[in-house]
Formats: C-alpha cells, sequence, structure tokens
C-alpha cells in the first residue's frame, strides 16, 4: 500500500497532481520512466509518468488528467488515502547527455513528463529552451517550475488567454528557424502535437525523441498491448520505450489504437456513476 | 455388488463365488448379508464353514471349534461334495494348502485361493490373475461439468475422482519392479508408490509421498502434459489405457488440502544465508520452497501485483482455480518465504545489486515477451497476444467488467492463431465469455497439436472448431481500424524439419478469407528483456534467453542460477518447476561448499 502525502488540483480539477510515498522508486526512477498504478482491488492498471522525485523524502510525484473511471476514482481521493500497488519504475531512462541546446515541448499533461526530462537535461549541462501549449491559461500545469528549469520558456495557448496564441509548433518553428545550435527535440503530449512536432523538425533534420503512452496492461513487457510500429518493426513501448525517434514512430497506427476503448471507457464510467 | 468387496479387493471386481466343478454359488443370505458357505474337513471331521464375503478365512464362522493357525485339511463344495484342494500351488504367505474357487469379477471368472489356515490373510489371487483382474479394469473417466452448462461459466471444468474412482483406477496400476512413468517425469515423482497408497487408501501419505519431489501436486495434476510424460511410459499404455496418474496425483493432492491435512514443517537448521529469487511462478515457487526448507531465508519478487506467474496470470481459472494456486502460495507465507510484489527486477534492484544482498540468486522470470507474426495490418484493433488476452481475463479479471475496471475484449466470431495449450486456453475462455463461433487456426495437422490431448478433447466438446493446416498470412480491418476477416492460406505436410515434426508448406492458390471479429495471437513467447537490460554480461543463448549450465542451472554470473521459460523458452509448470529444484540443490551445495571454499581460497592466497 502507497500513501498519498499531497493532493493538488489544478486546472479547475481536471489535472491532479498526487505525491505518493514510495521511497524505494523514488530512488531509483530516473527521467522518462513512468509507474503502473492500482488503485484498489477491482481497479485497472494505469501507466502514469512520473513529473517528479524527492529521494531523500521517498516521494514521487505523479500528474494525470481526469478522462476515464479510474482518473475519475483517483480524483475522488484525499490526501492520506492508500494506493493498492504502484509499480515501478518502468520503461528505459531517458539517455541523458550533454548535447549542447535541447528544445523541451510539451503539451496538455505532456508537460508533467517534460517537467521531470528538461530538469535532467538540465542538470546534465544542456542550454534548454522550453515550449509548452494548452487549450487555455486555465488549463496550464507547471509554468512556474519550468520557468526556473529552462533557460528560455515560451508558453502558447489555443485562444491566446496566456502567452502567444497558437500552437507549440509555431514558436518551435522560429527557433528552429533562427538557431542552428539545436542538437535535439523532446516532444511530449497529445498524439497529433507529437506528429506536427516531428514533422517540422523532419524539415530541419533535427533529431526529435518523443515518449509515448499507448494503452497497456502490465508495463512489463509481457501483454503487448503496447505495441507501436517503429521503423516499421513492432517495438513494446514499456519495454523498448516509452521514448523513441520521432521520425521513426508510426503515429496514425498509435492514434488508432490508443482510441480502441472509448467505448468500454464510457461503460465503465456509467457503471462506476450507477 | 457389496460395498465391502470393493474396500476389500479395491476394485469392483467380485461378484460371486462358485464351484470350479459344479459351478454352483457359493453365496447365502445369512443375517442380512451376503455370506459364503462351504463343506470342510477338520481334525477328520466334516463341518460346516461360513466365509464372510471378503473370502478371508480369518473371519470363520465354523460348527466346530478352529483355534488360531490351525489349518483345515480339506475343503468342500456343499453342492457337489468335490474337494475344492487345489494342490498345484500353496498359500503365498504361510505355505498352508489352499482350495480354490472361482469369483466372477468384471464379467470374468477367475479362479481365486483361499488359504486354509486359520488366521492367514493371504488374498490368494495368484500374480498372473491379479494382472488379468486389473487389465480389465478401464482406465476411469473424471467426472466434469456438463458440456452445454460449463461454457457459461468460468468454474472448474473436471470434479476430480470420488474416493471410488480413485481406488479403483489406483487398482490398475501394475507395481512395476522398473517403473517407467517414474523416468518420465521431470521431477521423478515416486509414482507406483503413492498409487499403491492410494489403493491402500492412505491418501494423506500419498500426499506424502508426492511432496517428497514435487511439492504442488494439485497445481501439476491439473496442467501437467501427463499423457506425454508419465503416462506416455506407463506399461499398460501398450496394450490399454495407461494408469491416470495426473488424475490420481490431483485427487491426493485435492483430499489433502481440503481435509486440512497439509502441515507446515518446521525449519530446523537455519544456514544464516539469503536467497532472492526472481519470479513467483512455478520455477520460482520450487526454489523458495526447497530453499526455505533448507534453512535459508528467502524473498520471492514479483513483478505483478499478484504471485503464481503463469499460474495466475495465464492459466484460465476453469482450468486451475486461482484459490489453488493462493492456498500453495499461502503455505510457502507460512513457511516463513518474504513475497515481495510489485518489484520489477532489473528496474528497481539490478542483480549486481540483489548479490550485494543476498548470497545467491535465481532467475524464474518466464519468458513474456509475446510474440506477433508480423503480418500485414497486425496493430488494428482487437487483434491481441495471447498474454494480453488471458492477463486481461485471468489477472485483471476483465470477465467481470464493468465490476471490474478492465474492459474485457469481446468478440462474435474469435480466431486464435496458435495450437498450444495457450491457444486452447484462449479459444475456451472466448466461448464461456460470449463468443459464438470460436475457431483455432494451426498451420500443421492435429496429430502435431501441441496441447494436452486433455484440454483439445475439452475444446471440441466445448463447441470450439479447429482449422487445421491453416496460416493466416493478412489481417483485413473494417473503417474503424478493427478485424474484419483474415486471410488465410492452406498448407499440406512436407519434409520433417530439425525438429522432427513435418514441415508445413503452403499450397499455393488454396488462400480464403476467414471472417472474424477478434483474433488471438497464441504462437509461443521469447525473452524478457527487462532483466538483460540492466545486467548486460549475462550470458545469452542463440535464441536470447539465459545460457545456463544444464546440470546445475547456474549463469554465467557466479551465485546467478537461471530455470524455466527463461532458460528454455515456453515450456511447461513442471518442467520449470524441475529445472527450480535442480537450481536449488546445486545452489545448496555451492553455498555450503562455498564457505569451506572461500577459507582455503583465503589459505592459498596467503600462501602466494
Amino acid at each position: 500500500m502507497f500513501q498519498i502525502v499531497r493532493k493538488q488540483e489544478m486546472a479547475k480539477g481536471t489535472i491532479i497532481r498526487f505525491d505518493i510515498s514510495a521511497p524505494l522508486i523514488a530512488k531509483k526512477i530516473k527521467a522518462g520512466q513512468f509507474v503502473i498504478l492500482r488503485v484498489n482491488e477491482t481497479g485497472e492498471r494505469i501507466p502514469l509518468t512520473v513529473a517528479d522525485k524527492d529521494e531523500f523524502a521517498g516521494i514521487i510525484t505523479i500528474i494525470f488528467q481526469v478522462v476515464g473511471k479510474t482518473t475519475a476514482l483517483m480524483r475522488s481521493l484525499k490526501e492520506g488515502d492508500l494506493i493498492k500497488d504502484v509499480v515501478g519504475p518502468l520503461g528505459r531512462a531517458v539517455e541523458m547527455e550533454k548535447v549542447g541546446t535541447v528544445v523541451m515541448v510539451g503539451g496538455g499533461t505532456g508537460v508533467a513528463i517534460l517537467h521531470h526530462v528538461a530538469k535532467a537535461y538540465k542538470e546534465a549541462g544542456n542550454y534548454v529552451i522550453g515550449i509548452m501549449g494548452s487549450r487555455d491559461k486555465e488549463m496550464l500545469i507547471l509554468e512556474n517550475e519550468m520557468e526556473q528549469i529552462c533557460d528560455e520558456l515560451i508558453i502558447t495557448t489555443d485562444d491566446g488567454s496566456f502567452g502567444i496564441r497558437g500552437f507549440v509548433t509555431q514558436p518551435l518553428e522560429k527557433y528552429l528557424g533562427e538557431r542552428d545550435d539545436i542538437k535535439l527535440v523532446y516532444a511530449i503530449g497529445p498524439i497529433i502535437m507529437m506528429k506536427n512536432v516531428v514533422k517540422l523538425t523532419g524539415k530541419y533534420k533535427v533529431k526529435t525523441m518523443v515518449s509515448l503512452n499507448p494503452i497497456m496492461i502490465d508495463g512489463t513487457g509481457m501483454c503487448g498491448g503496447c505495441r507501436v510500429k517503429v521503423d516499421n518493426k513492432t517495438q513494446f513501448c514499456c519495454v523498448d520505450g516509452p521514448d523513441f525517434d520521432g521520425s521513426k514512430v508510426d503515429f496514425d497506427e498509435l492514434m488508432n489504437r490508443n482510441s480502441l476503448y472509448m467505448k468500454e471507457e464510457k461503460d465503465s464510467l456509467l457503471f462506476s456513476i450507477r | 455388488m457389496l460395498d465391502h468387496d470393493v474396500k476389500y479387493l479395491k476394485f469392483k471386481t467380485y461378484l460371486n463365488t462358485y464351484c470350479p466343478h459344479c459351478h454352483n454359488s457359493f453365496n447365502v443370505e445369512k443375517k442380512d448379508i451376503n455370506q459364503i458357505a462351504f463343506k470342510a474337513k477338520y481334525k477328520g471331521e466334516e463341518i460346516d464353514l461360513v466365509l464372510s464375503p471378503y473370502l478371508d478365512v480369518f473371519d470363520i464362522e465354523s460348527s466346530a471349534d478352529i483355534q488360531k493357525d490351525e489349518v483345515l485339511d480339506d475343503i468342500i463344495c456343499p453342492h457337489c461334495n468335490k474337494s475344492l484342494l487345489n494342490k498345484e500351488i500353496v498359500c503365498g504367505e504361510c505355505g498352508s494348502p489352499v482350495g480354490e474357487v472361482i469369483i466372477s469379477a468384471l464379467s470374468a471368472l477367475i479362479p481365486f485361493n483361499l488359504c486354509l489356515k486359520y488366521g492367514c490373510e493371504w488374498h490368494g489371487l495368484s500374480k498372473r490373475d491379479e494382472r488379468r483382474i486389473k487389465l480389465k479394469i478401464p482406465r476411469q473417466a473424471m467426472p466434469e461439468q456438463d458440456q452445454t452448462l460449463r461454457v457459461h461459466n468460468h468454474q472448474e471444468v473436471p470434479y476430480g475422482y470420488t474416493t471410488e474412482l480413485a481406488l479403483l483406477e489406483a487398482g490398475r496400476c501394475l507395481q512395476c519392479k522398473n517403473p517407467q512413468c517414474v523416468l518420465g517425469c521431470p521431477v521423478n515423482v515416486p509414482i507406483p508408490e503413492f498409487v499403491a497408497l492410494v489403493a491402500d487408501e492412505k491418501f494423506d501419505e500419498a500426499a506424502k509421498k508426492i511432496k517428497e519431489t514435487n511439492l504442488f501436486p494439485a497445481i501439476c495434476g491439473r496442467v501437467c502434459p501427463q499423457e506425454s510424460q508419465c503416462e506416455a511410459k506407463c506399461i499398460l499404455g501398450h496394450k490399454d489405457d495407461p494408469v491416470a496418474i495426473g488424475r490420481l496425483e490431483r485427487f491426493v493432492a485435492d483430499f489433502e488440502r481440503k481435509m486440512d491435512l497439509v502441515k507446515i514443517p518446521l525449519i530446523k537448521d537455519n544456514t544464516g544465508m539469503k536467497i532472492a529469487v526472481i519470479g513467483s511462478g512455478p520455477g520460482g515457487l520450487t526454489v523458495a520452497a526447497d530453499m526455505r526448507q533448507l534453512g535459508y531465508a528467502v524473498t520471492v519478487f514479483e513483478a505483478l501485483h499478484e504471485t503464481g506467474g503463469v499460474l495466475t496470470y495465464g492459466i484460465p481459472e476453469f482450468r486451475l482455480p486461482k484459490a489453488i494456486v493462493q492456498f500453495e502460495i499461502n503455505f510457502l507465507k507460512e513457511l516463513g518465504v518474504r513475497i515481495e510484489t510489485n518489484m520489477v527486477i532489473g528496474n528497481i534492484h539490478t542483480i549486481d545489486e540483489l548479490l550485494e544482498e543476498f548470497d545467491a540468486v535465481f532467475i524464474g522470470v518466464g519468458a513474456g515477451l509475446p510474440t506477433f507474426m508480423g503480418l500485414e495490418n497486425e496493430s488494428l484493433g482487437n487483434i491481441f497476444s495471447s498474454n494480453e488476452y488471458l492477463t486481461r481475463m485471468n489477472l485483471m479479471k476483465a470477465y467481470r467488467f464493468p465490476e471490474y475496471d478492465t474492459p474485457m475484449p469481446k468478440g462474435h466470431k474469435v480466431t486464435v492463431i496458435g495450437g498450444g495449450n495457450v491457444a486452447m486456453d484462449c479459444a475456451r475462455t472466448a466461448k464461456r465469455t460470449g463468443a459464438d463461433e470460436v475457431t483455432i487456426v494451426y498451420r500443421r495437422s492435429r496429430h502435431e497439436l501441441p496441447a494436452r490431448a486433455e484440454e483439445v478433447h475439452h475444446a471440441e466438446e466445448e463447441g470450439i472448431k479447429f482449422k487445421l493446416l491453416t496460416n493466416p498470412i493478412k489481417y483485413i480491418g473494417t473503417d474503424f481500424n478493427t478485424i474484419k476477416a483474415m486471410e488465410c492460406i492452406k498448407m499440406e505436410l512436407g519434409e520433417p524439419d530439425a525438429s522432427g515434426r513435418r514441415r508445413p508448406v503452403p499450397i499455393e492458390g488454396s488462400n480464403f478469407i476467414l471472417e472474424t471479429d477478434l483474433c488471438i495471437v497464441a504462437v509461443g513467447t521469447g525473452p524478457n528483456p527487462i532483466i538483460f537490460q540492466s545486467t548486460p554480461n549475462l550470458k545469452r543463448n542463440k535464441w536470447g534467453y539465459i545460457d545456463a549450465d544444464p546440470e546445475t542451472n547456474e549463469t554465467s554470473i557466479p551465485f546467478v542460477y537461471a530455470g524455466g521459460d527463461i532458460v528454455t523458452g515456453s515450456a511447461t509448470v513442471i518442467e520449470a518447476m524441475g529445472a527450480g529444484r535442480i537450481a536449488a540443490r546445486a545452489m545448496h551445495a555451492k553455498l555450503m561448499n562455498g564457505k569451506k571454499g572461500t577459507k582455503k581460497d583465503k589459505k592459498e592466497q596467503v600462501k602466494v
């Protein structure tokens, strides 16, 4: 059993932050790795990326958007409540090295992971440019934390209620055009955003890493549910990823696979309400 | 038929007794019980003699006073007054003269010899006739759930033997001097000994006997492929059906568990050493139990939230009830084995880190990585690996969706690719969760199906269709990116390949479309990469599995052992248990010698 030591609601209660006491995982987890969590006995296993960790306090921070039954259930949990299972760290850590200037692109809740990865890149001695986007001002998360990490930070909103109006690709294109010392772009967010980022960086031939979030059950390489096509080969996101070279990922296929359980998700939510 | 006949002769064989000369029956009804009346000569006088239906002279009731250990002179038929004395043989126990009667057993008439010494309990069935009777008992079937009902529930299919059936089946064993069945068993269970104990109604002792070499008979009795192991070697099987060893194993294990006779052994000698076991599947559990009983402190690390490995996530409830798996694991916990779930070794602790804390490590992580066939459109929705399908169903209990949160994959026309036990499990699970039609697609013929015969039989009973000599070549999707159909090609068997099986060859132009809305790929598994990612110095064989010494199961890293599917590739539960046993033995030997060894090494170092 794992205790929630702190809970914070963000973005009008649609995004929740949990600080969970998990000393062993906190000690081991690296940027880009994720955990799998099962709230109770009848719960499903859901993968969640870790936004931060505190090795000394033994705490990991997870940030998630309320989208389905399990996340709705998690929102109802209070500080001090227990979570039945937390497994991790899972996935391969981001290969961290000093490359020079990196651009960190994040959208929506993807910023949560981006935060952890950006922090690691910064610690490795890179010049970090952050670009983060959201629907509107209310949905922005971790902007203060990102501000502290990044050497430069651009914020975009779809409706222009904060920062630049538009999508993350616009400032990214500007940077790619202006600076030729950008060695790496790291993108995390909605699949469509990652797809567009990869399309853009492809033009400028800049290496782009993306972090994928397919449907997953066990997270240990066993089920094959998280299979994605990378470089025309089937790869398992949980053991071969979750980070892949964006230019090789088949995003359309990923999008199709991620929308497979829409109906079941609805049924499950209805059942829990009833 | 009388109940005590069964008890006494251990098989339902003995019905009536006849005179070998006039063929009249000796049976009389006295005191509401069937008894057997003779005339006899005792000390020169003719007396009347009544035997109990057991045909045992010990239970004598006579008109003269016969003392114990005294011998009758003769025994005579009351109908034709001829002597029944059989001069050709004497009692096998005491050497006294014997009388011969005929008993009817299993619709055959068999001569039965009767010792004339009062108090001698010799049954008097000559070895040859005993054998003949045994050969006449057919292999006993297990009572099981009705096939039309069971496809609507997830309860176990066979109910297991009743005591009567178990006694009858155990009575078939010939008790061979050189038992071949034992050689066929990967852990060499003393089969004739335990079957004899069953025949003697000592079920408790029988269970203990099995547990000398196999710790989990309730599991093995259910999931071992006996027909290719112990039962394949049974002498009876040459002419007739072999003894149902697996069913008897299951019976005694269930008896022991249900009667609450399982005792937790006392751990006497604590070695003070610690063992880490990675994976709580059959291999890991065997190592844990063995090493704990040898006095080591054992910690089992399990990656999932539930223990049992393949026994829990893989094998469905209707084939191996999860309560049984949990019972065995609780037994380990009571032994003092520590079990830590949610621990993905390789990520949370590396092997090197474990070696700092533990004296030896056993890797039993199984071959968990699913294999896909690499066909076109493999990423369509409703194409599952067997692992995902079974994990959802068994581990996450998706068949109880939405009570449980994990969604259940549903289909009307389900196709399962593959012919192993896993394929059968998937097909039967699909049938139970509302599929109208389930088809197994296998590229070889029926003869080559790798699944247990019983599973194939059960699958067929449940209405699962087999498309043999067929191979899928392409998936076809709907507009909503789910599977609609599968293009298949017919195969024929060609020349035998390296594995000795005839290689299937596609027949050109025989393509056809098989409609399906849920496809489960059960074509085997590969090695999980997690352990190797953090332990690059762990030597692997050409298939990517761990290279372990077959004698000791030690890997290229000293004090790190491995066994089960991660060494052999997909195999059976009992083979993993066998590997675990070998590793435990070698581990114990090495750790015991290791102590001395290190001292010696130190001395040698000093000399240098």
